[in-house]
């Protein structure tokens, strides 16, 4: 549980209020655990031990079923993540057109590996398989956003437009 | 929602769509009964939205405003239409004219001198679909989709998928009529197993049989279950279809729930593909509000419902026992069968689950018969047969052909080619389960047991063109990356065969293989594949055996010779100096990180191999070209 420890816990009130509701509407329903897990993210960002210590006790599971659950599956996070999620795209199709190149290349730029955050919380770095957009490989995709036929040179023109809109007006 | 208003919407409606499939005369008569002059088919797939597809439709809204002629024009959001490489792609009927990588800016002028004055801007159409004279080729006889049939995609880039009367204007429910009117749940096992359709996720079982294990189970509550968890990665058949034509997934399902006797269907769907998951939910909704979901379906007194859940992101829950035990909320870890989910499956009721594209094969097989679809095929492979085309091809994008073409018609004439002049030399099917196909086979027909016996697989349909600047050790180690990231860990013989599998390659990627290796390779293999539970497990060796099989001078020039034939693998690549090039500016020199460049202002230089770490600093700053790789 090193990861909590890092990171203290900044959950509002109205963020429980709303984990809460998603437990109640999924309390009954037969395999509630992923669900509730996916809403619970995308109302905090990221599943801190806290969170799931809430939907164990709301779905009267064990904490270490849902630490279990959490830890599987790679859409879920124990840490927070940037502002602004990058992902890039290491699918078969992408791989042949270089997407590693890519993916070092950002690595590069902000200083950060695969998977972690930048000190300012501005970026994050993951790799993903396959957003099945193979047609425009290397693919690159920074929250919804989808850049296509990625070239190394293109990266610093992209990130700029998001350290820009700085602290809000996104998309 | 009986059957005689289901013909009602279908007469209504079908005019309409039916404008989309005559070109010409014929096109234009029936345009301008149904009250629109001209309709607009714009992309709306994953592919051409992320192209900017959005910002086309809304540049031809307001162009179309603007122009006065937004009453009179029909714009059509659609599915894929297969060539995701040239996107965002827009079609205008009735002439038929495609334009490919449309522009807000190139969409203004077409409004405006084509679709106003009638004047088609030949500049910016597809230009396969432009002959010399200026005259314009139908699609249909481009390379493209010439060779291609399209069964499980016949609506996609046809239809608004999220219109369930243009659904219905296509024959939409009617084979859902027809088997709750007229066919016993054993006339719909009996019609499939006729057919020979087999499953299209990977395994190929017989769907009827299937079918019929789950039918002969007993049990009050049972479950149908689609597999909509493309993790392949490479793959995006699925994706395309619940994006294009949800509601015959609906469709299918309603009709396997009739047949097994299940009133409850779950679509298990990756999260990663959000337009399929908006689209089937919206079709889920409308399917319900006509009636083709719910209580009482068609009058007949059956019910059925669906429900969509997401995945997390984790490929193993694409193997049928993963993803049950993911719907029921733990971690997807595969158990081990029997019980096969036709006697226990999800929630321990027996269960029949299916693939996508296997669904979508199924209401056409029930209208059409099955000596319709039995006719087209191999002798143990009938029907059709989807592929996502990827990597080093030019016609990137969706393909459905008849099983039994061959691997050099999709490569040549469908996929037009290696694009920059490039040679052939491999296709890689299956994933991470499968393995490649190498030049010497590209005359091989496709179908199930053609590809197993070359050593690779059908797998659900991706397929990956390589060419010689792609190593195939780099390859197979790449296949190994994404089974260890994604080996569930249930199962020993996988979780750490995976590992050590890719300890041998990265071990021969740097230089450092030895000959005995490939033996334990094998050895290690034969091990994973009796000893792992699951299909990851026992085929994740496959993409190395294979290019071991057929490349093995690759895997052995790695060994011996320590160089890596294609220049991919970095540890192997060697920096040189040209001396007669070398002018001696110690500029390289200068920046090596490790001091690994000796020599003498105005004297060639000279790299030391055993210090070079391969960051190619000094190829980057010289300003002779006198450095190269090899």
């Amino acid at each position: 549980m090193t990861e909590s420890s890092l990171n203290t816990f900044k959950g509002t009130i109205t963020q429980e209020r709303q984990l809460q509701q998603v437990i109640e509407k999924h309390k009954d329903m037969p395999g509630a655990l992923l669900p509730v897990l996916q809403e619970a993210q995308g109302i905090y960002g990221y599943l801190p031990i806290e969170v799931q210590r809430m939907v164990a006790d709301g779905l009267s599971i064990s904490l270490s079923e849902v630490y279990g659950v959490a830890t599987f599956y790679s859409q879920f996070s124990l840490t927070p993540k940037g502002e602004h999620r990058i992902s890039v795209c290491l699918g078969t199709a992408c791989y042949v057109k270089g997407a590693d190149k890519i993916l070092q290349a950002l690595e590069d730029k902000l200083g950060i590996k695969s998977g972690e955050c930048t000190p300012d919380g501005l970026f994050s770095i993951d790799s993903c398989r396959c957003v099945g957009a193979c047609g425009l490989a290397p693919v690159m995709m920074i929250d919804d956003d989808v850049y296509g036929k990625m070239t190394v040179d293109q990266i610093d023109s992209i990130l700029d437009k998001y350290i820009n809109k700085k602290g809000g007006n996104k998309k | 929602m009986t059957l005689e208003e289901l013909n009602k919407i279908k007469k209504e409606k079908e005019e309409l769509v039916l404008v989309r499939k005559l070109v010409a005369e014929q096109g234009e008569k029936l345009a301008t009964k149904t009250g629109y002059r001209k309709q607009v088919l714009v992309c709306g797939g994953t592919g051409c939205t992320s192209s900017g597809s959005k910002k086309v439709i809304d540049a031809l809204d307001k162009a179309l405003k603007e122009n006065g002629i937004d009453k009179e024009i029909l714009v059509v959001r659609t599915g894929c239409f297969g060539l995701c490489a040239l996107g965002p792609i827009m079609i205008v009927y009735p002439e038929g004219a495609f334009y490919s990588q449309a522009t807000p800016e190139g969409v203004e002028r077409i409004v405006k001198e084509h679709l106003k004055e009638g004047n088609i801007v030949k500049e910016l159409l597809y230009e396969k679909t432009v002959h010399e004279d200026g005259s314009i080729i139908s699609l249909s006889e481009t390379n493209f989709y010439k060779k291609q049939l399209r069964v499980a995609l016949r609506n996609c880039g046809v239809i608004d998928p999220e219109q369930i009367e243009e659904y219905i204007a296509m024959d939409g429910y009617q084979a859902l009529a027809k088997v709750l009117g007229t066919m016993t749940p054993d006339d719909v096992i009996r019609t499939l197993e006729e057919s020979g359709l087999r499953g299209r996720g990977g395994g190929g079982f017989p769907t009827g049989k299937k079918w019929s294990f789950a039918k002969a189970s007993q049990g009050e509550e049972k479950y149908v279950c689609c597999n909509a968890d493309e993790g392949d990665p490479g793959a995006f058949m699925d994706r395309s279809i619940l994006e294009g034509d949800p509601q015959c997934i609906i469709e299918a399902m309603t009709i396997a729930g009739y047949t097994i006797g299940a009133h409850k269907g779950f679509v298990y769907i990756r999260a990663e593909y959000p337009i399929a998951v908006q689209r089937l939910q919206i079709a889920i909704d409308q399917a319900r509000a006509y009636g083709f979901l719910g209580e009482n379906i068609l009058d007949s007194g059956f019910d059925f419902d669906i429900e969509i859940r997401l995945g997390a992101g984790a490929f193993v829950c694409g193997e049928e026992t993963a993803l049950m035990t993911s719907i029921e909320g733990n971690r997807g870890e595969p158990r081990p069968r029997p019980p096969f989910p036709a006697v226990k499956g999800l929630f321990g009721k027996p269960t029949v689950l299916n693939n996508v594209e296997t669904y979508a094969n199924i209401p056409q097989i029930i209208l059409r018969g099955s000596d319709w679809f039995a006719s087209m095929g191999t002798a143990t492979s009938k029907g059709t047969k989807v592929f996502a085309i990827g990597g080093k091809i030019t016609n990137v994008g969706l393909v459905e052909i008849p099983m039994g073409t061959t691997l050099r018609e999709i490569v040549e004439e469908i996929g037009g080619g290696i694009p920059n002049g490039k040679k052939f030399k491999a296709a890689q099917t299956g994933g991470p389960s499968g393995g490649c196909i190498p030049a010497l086979h590209i005359d091989t027909p496709i179908d199930y047991d053609n590809l197993i016996a070359l050593g690779s697989m059908m797998g659900s349909g991706g397929m990956i063109i390589l060419d010689e600047d792609t190593c195939m050790v780099d390859i197979a180690k790449f296949y190994l990356e994404f089974t260890v990231d994604e080996s569930c860990g249930k199962c020993t013989s996988c979780r750490v065969g995976t590992r050590r599998l890719l300890q041998f390659l990265e071990k021969i990627t740097s230089g450092k293989g030895e000959v005995e290796d490939l033996e334990k390779i094998e050895e290690l293999a034969q091990h994973m594949t009796t000893s792992s539970l699951c299909a990851l497990g026992q085929t994740a060796p496959n993409p190395v055996l294979s290019t071991m099989n057929y490349f093995k001078d690759e895997y052995i020039a790695h060994i011996q010779d320590k160089t890596c034939p294609a220049g991919v693998c970095k540890a192997l690549m060697r920096y040189e100096i040209i001396p007669a090039a070398c002018k001696g500016c110690t500029l390289c020199s200068r920046n090596c990180p490790v001091g690994a460049i000796n020599g003498t202002v105005k004297k060639p230089h000279v790299i030391d191999q055993d210090k070079c770490i391969k960051c190619g600093l000094c190829l980057k700053n010289c300003k002779f070209n006198a450095i190269y790789t090899k």
